[in-house]
């Protein structure tokens, strides 16, 4: 009971505090925007913590978060070898493969109008379809490891990948594509330096929505059969062991994945399109 | 009509390509069959049984059609082989969860418009969320909800809830912050009060917002709930009929699910479009 106390205090209390930060005039500080979601998501933690013990929450609902950092600390090894197979070798192999090859086949669709017209239409229509069903006809092409965890990747970032990179290769006006005729320029000049540093932004667009649904797509197709290591796997089987420490530490490594690697290719964004209004300032 | 055509263009080359994979990827059976009752097979008698087997490892488009048309509308409604039936299923909770997650996306978006301490410590969050494969945690979800008891509809409508919730939130957030100081100004003349503010103007100019973030919350509301019904052995739902077909090697009725998993989310997403288009027309802002 006190601790139940202790937890409604410290949420008054940090909320008191979180409130009275940005009604301060400091609000527009750097420090003060950190600072606030900072004391937001460490009560949440200390709220989670203090509920589970106070209400002795069995472990198979939900596990303390101080119970998952110590999983997490004591099996590196396994969660270390499952990042590996299911982020490296599944994820950015089929990140690289599907991005690479949707850019390739945008450039191509742009040459032909025709294609353009009609390719369009039916990437945007798959794009919003549930890509994931695929997972388990893949898994039965290609095997159990990561190569049918690679094809689901591929041709789950593949149009988003393709439709953004089209509307960016659109993205230049009648005005800059004039001057380049004026210069005598090539296709390949006006391609390489007006075309694609203007679909630049349309292109990381698509680069970062690939990265999240690169990773649910390698989770999700380990789901459905895969070798005795991945994150996918050891979600699956540690559910059905009700071992949720292990299932939430998994979970803690795919979101600091997923959010590294989204920062990663939208830091390379902000040094290519530096130019960008959405950049400046 | 020249859209119309190219589109077609497009459908049929992919159509024809499948046919042709299909021959392709169902030789290597068709061979054994072959030499193992000692004839020699035909290039047409090839085709031929390349596009009828019973479980390709590619089945051919028509093979598909027949059996989403069998199991469709041959089948009575309740059968359990029926995909209506089994679609209603995933449906139910897509739409339950749906509506519960941008009903939740909205109130909080109105909540971190007007209170500055929770815009700043939820929406970084919120949008960091974004970049966390969220779906990872479905098969727990109807796991720990089924040690409690609580089992079927529910834990996937609250899947599909959590996967629409963040992106209605953000867009409303945007959607609602979208009148500039101009229009705000005015209102101010005008001595609007701030209930006034927020029902004729902020509110009207985010509906574009809504939609265009309720697209893509009920097409991720409609993944989640296929993906919440993987884990546990269900027995009911698309997802299940998916799981179901890759246990036992029926190529068929998997691809026949995920067709119908593909035509119900481009329709909810079509009657979604077109729920915008008449309500953007009659509040004036498209023509």
């Amino acid at each position: 009971m006190t601790l139940l106390l202790i937890a409604f205090a410290i949420w008054i209390a940090a909320s008191y505090v979180n409130v009275m930060l940005s009604r301060s005039s400091a609000h527009k500080t750097l420090l003060v925007r950190f600072l606030v979601p900072f004391i937001f998501g460490v009560t949440i933690f200390i709220v989670w913590e203090l509920l589970v013990r106070g209400l002795n929450i069995p472990m198979v609902i939900l596990p303390s978060p101080s119970v998952i950092a110590t999983k997490l600390a004591s099996s590196t090894g396994i969660l270390w070898a499952d990042f590996f197979q299911t982020f490296v070798k599944g994820a950015l192999t089929g990140y690289i493969m599907g991005c690479g090859a949707a850019f390739l086949t945008a450039i191509l669709i742009d040459r032909v109008p025709f294609l353009q017209l009609g390719l369009l239409p039916v990437g945007n229509f798959v794009a919003a379809l549930p890509i994931v069903g695929i997972a388990p006809i893949l898994v039965m092409w290609f095997g159990f490891d990561w190569q049918s965890k690679a094809a689901v990747v591929v041709i789950m970032v593949f149009f988003p990948m393709l439709v953004n990179t089209v509307q960016g290769l659109s993205a230049t006006d009648h005005m800059q594509r004039d001057l380049m005729k004026t210069y005598a320029a090539s296709y390949r000049d006006t391609l390489v330096k007006l075309r694609l540093p203007a679909a630049m932004p349309f292109i990381f667009n698509g680069l970062k929505i690939s990265t999240t649904s690169a990773l649910i797509g390698a989770i999700v197709a380990e789901f459905f059969g895969s070798p005795i290591v991945g994150m996918g796997f050891r979600i699956s089987t540690e559910v059905g062991k009700l071992g949720l420490d292990m299932v939430w530490a998994e979970i803690t490594v795919a979101a600091i994945a997923g959010s590294v690697f989204y920062g990663a290719v939208a830091a390379i964004e902000k040094g290519v399109t530096f130019w960008h209004p959405s950049q400046r300032g | 009509m020249r859209k119309l055509f190219a589109i077609c263009t497009v459908v049929l080359v992919i159509v024809a390509l499948w046919y042709a994979a299909a021959v392709k990827m169902n030789a290597k059976w068709a061979y054994d069959q072959a030499a193992r009752a000692k004839v020699e097979l035909s290039f047409s008698e090839l085709v031929k049984d390349t596009w009828s087997q019973e479980r390709p490892v590619l089945p051919a488009p028509h093979q598909v059609v027949k059996e989403l048309w069998g199991t469709t509308v041959m089948k009575k409604v309740t059968s359990k082989r029926s995909l209506i039936f089994h679609g209603w299923i995933t449906l139910e909770a897509t739409l339950l969860g749906f509506a519960v997650g941008t009903l939740l996306g909205i109130l909080l978006s109105v909540g971190i418009i007007y209170i500055r301490a929770m815009d700043m410590s939820v929406m970084p969050w919120a949008i960091a969320s974004q970049t966390v494969p969220i779906l990872a945690i479905a098969p727990m979800i109807i796991v720990v909800l089924n040690s409690v008891g609580i089992q079927g509809l529910i834990p996937k409508a609250i899947i599909s809830a959590y996967l629409s919730f963040f992106p209605v939130l953000v867009g409303m957030v945007k959607g609602l912050r979208s009148p500039d100081h101009m229009q705000l100004d005015l209102l101010k003349t005008y001595n609007a009060s701030k209930s006034d503010a927020f029902f004729k103007l902020r509110l009207p100019s985010s509906v574009p917002y809504l939609f265009t973030s309720m697209k893509v919350g009920i097409a991720a509301s409609l993944v989640g709930t296929i993906v919440g019904e993987l884990p546990t052995g269900a027995i009911r739902g698309l997802g299940a009929r998916l799981l179901t077909g890759s246990y036992y090697g029926q190529t068929i009725q998997m691809w026949a699910a995920l067709f119908a998993a593909a035509i119900l989310a481009a329709s909810l997403v079509a009657i979604v479009g077109a729920t915008e288009k008449t309500v953007l027309k009659r509040m004036g802002m498209i023509r």
